[in-house]
């Protein structure tokens, strides 16, 4: 009997009541749209009303030359916006991370305030700042070109074709660059003294430690770093809405897949908005952040080898 | 405690109660609008004129940010939360509106015999059997330029395409000025104020916009390209960077006194009177030869249609035939200089650069811009590719001719006349 009473385990009702409130609302505003969304790219409209189609708006998609067209333009920008994040911000963002966590370093807070700042200001107040330092008309970078005799390597930057996308993926990485600066630099902070103690015992200093010791250590870091990069740029969407308007000029060369989808779902100027191709977009935009980021779960995670101190 | 709490609740509901049939008594208008920057002149003038004159209907006008407009009344219509009166965009906007149900039909008023059936045309169905707003204002496409500027340089007000290359070429010359303000970066502004504001006289007005709609010319026609070939000459006398200037730069650098000439819609006029501190003067888009036959683009923007489902159409049906009073249209042009009234009726404006604008009514013939009507319906999206367009022919990456091509195949794959 005492055993019996024993083995009779009480349900624990504290776990679900406690996980309720979190998850009711993820389910709300998250979960139940998702779904929603990719059933509404499942249906079209014929005369005011919806009716369901199948595949046919992928159909249209990938298969109307016009529409694929606009897809892999609009997907190729989005993957040069990755790289330019990839190449660009987290190599500085740990470059800082480094500088930053160098103990001879003096005002240490001041640079790392000063760096993180642009990242909580608004897409619109960085977009529009950007406009106006880079404008032809009454910028202040033509005048500090022409300060240090540059002036000939000015151009309209946003206003180019070759130039506009490259321009606004290195403002968004300005913008970004405090959150790899501070996972990095909250990795590094955790990397035990007595290992690199042991390291310059060794004999390993300066630029090799950390080459050696310390990336291995914050390798987990880059690896979450980089597929939070890749979730925010394909999701990426605000900046160059304003900064470039919502047809992404100049001749669609800015135009990502976050533009795209607002175009279409909800119309632009006389153009009217599809909700049921916009969700196939969507839906298609989800599909390509799940595969990257289960390439990354699968291929890259479980490889990467965690030290535990 | 309780006794007491009942108390107040009563009292709470009879106040409540009372405050309610007090609001019943006067129809209340709402009125849905994307002109935020007119909230002034409706409930300074256009509000208390036509209340002083229907005692027992009040008028609420709750305008939204422009570039959300549309989203937000879709949605609000949807939900059943929009108000009494809702303003119309032009032509397809409206009409899915009104196939909705959310439109009712007013070509019954009586305020809309004051109407022409080109004034009634961006808010009537294709076959032009019912109309569901009534017009309000169009605006006209021209040029406006600095009088001082004209004056300094001693170039005379061209008339002829020639004359106009000739005077910019002597602006450009002489240096001082920027011979035009115009950028390319928002892209609507090569395609609004150039293309359709120089194409009308190219494609003659109404006659080059129907038979594009019947099918009978394209996009390739020289009619049609021969205005990229315009366009593409302009570039050299664009501001320095002009690649990356904005619609507010435009307007900043002209209303600063940095440019002669100013590709301009008449909505610029209010704006531009109290920034600018210069004499400014208009001219209608030059003709190619002297004595040709001009053309302008008075385009039909603005109009206001009834909720069907609003509680109150009686005094929504008097609102509506006031808006079709000269009364009204004379407060309205007058207010707001540069919106001209679509109505019949002989409208008085005080402003000469508005009249000056409007006086083109009289010497050239009025057409609507080409891509608003029926021909933006289907993707590719015939007035978001004339932005892109017009945009790279004025950078020069793109040739007229390729231009008009791309538009002509992008709108033979979904329009039925162009096929």
């Amino acid at each position: 009997m005492a055993s019996d009473t024993l083995n009779k385990k009480p349900v624990r009702w504290h776990i679900a009541i406690f996980l309720a409130p979190a998850v009711l609302v993820y389910t709300a505003i998250m979960i139940l749209p998702l779904f929603s969304t990719l059933q509404l790219s499942l249906f079209t409209t014929v005369d005011q009303k919806l009716v369901f189609a199948g595949l046919d708006n992928f159909r249209t998609l990938f298969g109307d030359e016009r529409w694929a067209d606009s897809f892999w333009n609009a997907f190729g920008n989005n993957s040069w916006f990755f790289l330019v994040h990839m190449v660009v911000q987290n190599p500085i963002g740990v470059l800082l991370a480094a500088l930053l966590s160098s103990p001879r370093l003096r005002m240490n807070a001041f640079y790392r305030t000063s760096i993180f700042i642009p990242t909580i200001l608004s897409f619109v107040i960085v977009g529009f700042a950007w406009k106006l330092i880079l404008s032809p008309i009454w910028g202040i970078a033509p005048s500090m070109l022409d300060f240090i005799g540059l002036k000939s390597l000015f151009a309209p930057w946003l206003g180019r074709d070759e130039y506009a996308l490259t321009t606004l993926a290195l403002v968004s990485g300005w913008q970004f660059i405090g959150i790899p600066m501070m996972l990095i630099y909250a990795a590094l902070l955790s990397i035990p003294d007595e290992i690199l103690e042991a390291a310059e015992c060794d004999g390993i200093t300066g630029f090799s430690q950390f080459w050696k010791i310390k990336l291995p250590l914050i390798l987990p870091a880059i690896g979450i770093i980089s597929i939070l990069t890749f979730v925010g740029n394909f999701n990426a969407f605000d900046l160059i809405y304003t900064a470039q308007g919502a047809l992404a000029g100049p001749d669609y060369s800015t135009d990502i897949l976050g533009t795209f989808l607002y175009r279409t779902f909800f119309g632009f100027q006389l153009q009217l908005g599809d909700p049921n191709m916009g969700s196939a977009i969507a839906s298609a935009m989800f599909l390509i952040i799940l595969v990257g980021v289960s390439i990354y779960l699968f291929g890259i995670q479980t490889r990467l080898r965690r030290y535990q101190f | 405690m309780t006794n007491n709490t009942i108390k107040i609740m009563l009292l709470a509901s009879t106040v409540l109660g009372a405050s309610s049939l007090a609001q019943a008594e006067d129809a209340t208008l709402i009125i849905e609008s994307w002109r935020n920057d007119d909230l002034a002149i409706w409930q300074d003038k256009i509000i208390p004129a036509f209340e002083a004159k229907n005692p027992g209907i009040k008028v609420k006008f709750t305008p939204s940010a422009p570039a959300e407009y549309n989203a937000v009344l879709n949605s609000k219509l949807d939900a059943g939360s929009a108000g009494d009166l809702i303003t119309c965009r032009p032509f397809d906007a409206s009409l899915s509106l009104y196939d909705k149900g959310h439109l009712a039909a007013v070509q019954d008023l009586e305020g809309m015999k004051n109407f022409s059936d080109v004034a009634k045309s961006g808010w009537s169905t294709d076959d032009g059997s019912v109309t569901f707003c009534v017009p309000m204002a169009s605006v006209i496409h021209g040029f406006i330029y600095n009088k001082d500027a004209f004056a300094e340089v001693g170039v005379e007000v061209p008339t002829t395409e020639a004359e106009f290359f000739a005077a910019l070429d002597k602006i450009k010359a002489d240096g001082s000025y920027t011979p035009m303000a115009m950028g390319t970066n928002d892209q609507w502004e090569a395609a609004t104020m150039g293309y359709n504001n120089i194409g009308p006289n190219y494609w003659k007005g109404e006659d080059g916009r129907n038979a594009l709609i019947k099918g009978t010319q394209k996009l390739t026609d020289e009619a049609w390209v021969a205005p990229y070939r315009q366009l593409a000459k302009w570039k050299d006398y664009l501001g320095d960077g002009f690649e990356a200037q904005t619609y507010p730069d435009s307007q900043n650098i002209f209303t600063l006194g940095r440019a002669a000439v100013y590709p301009a819609g008449s909505w610029e006029i209010s704006g531009f009177n109290t920034q600018a501190d210069f004499k400014m003067g208009a001219f209608y888009p030059p003709v190619q030869k002297a004595g040709d036959e001009c053309y302008i683009s008075d385009h039909t923007d603005i109009a206001i249609g009834m909720n069907p489902k609003s509680k109150n159409a009686e005094a929504a049906k008097t609102f509506l035939n006031w808006v079709g009073s000269a009364e009204f249209a004379d407060i309205y042009a007058n207010s707001l200089p540069g919106f001209f009234s679509l109505s019949s009726h002989d409208v008085k404006m005080a402003d000469p650069l508005a009249q000056e604008f409007v006086s083109w009514r009289g010497k050239c013939k009025s057409s609507i811009r080409s891509t608003y009507q029926i021909l933006s319906r289907g993707t590719p999206n015939l007035e978001n590719e004339t932005w892109n367009a017009s945009v790279n022919v004025i950078k020069g990456t793109e040739s007229p001719e390729d231009a008009g091509k791309r538009l002509q195949d992008g709108l033979a794959s979904w329009y039925k006349p162009q096929q």
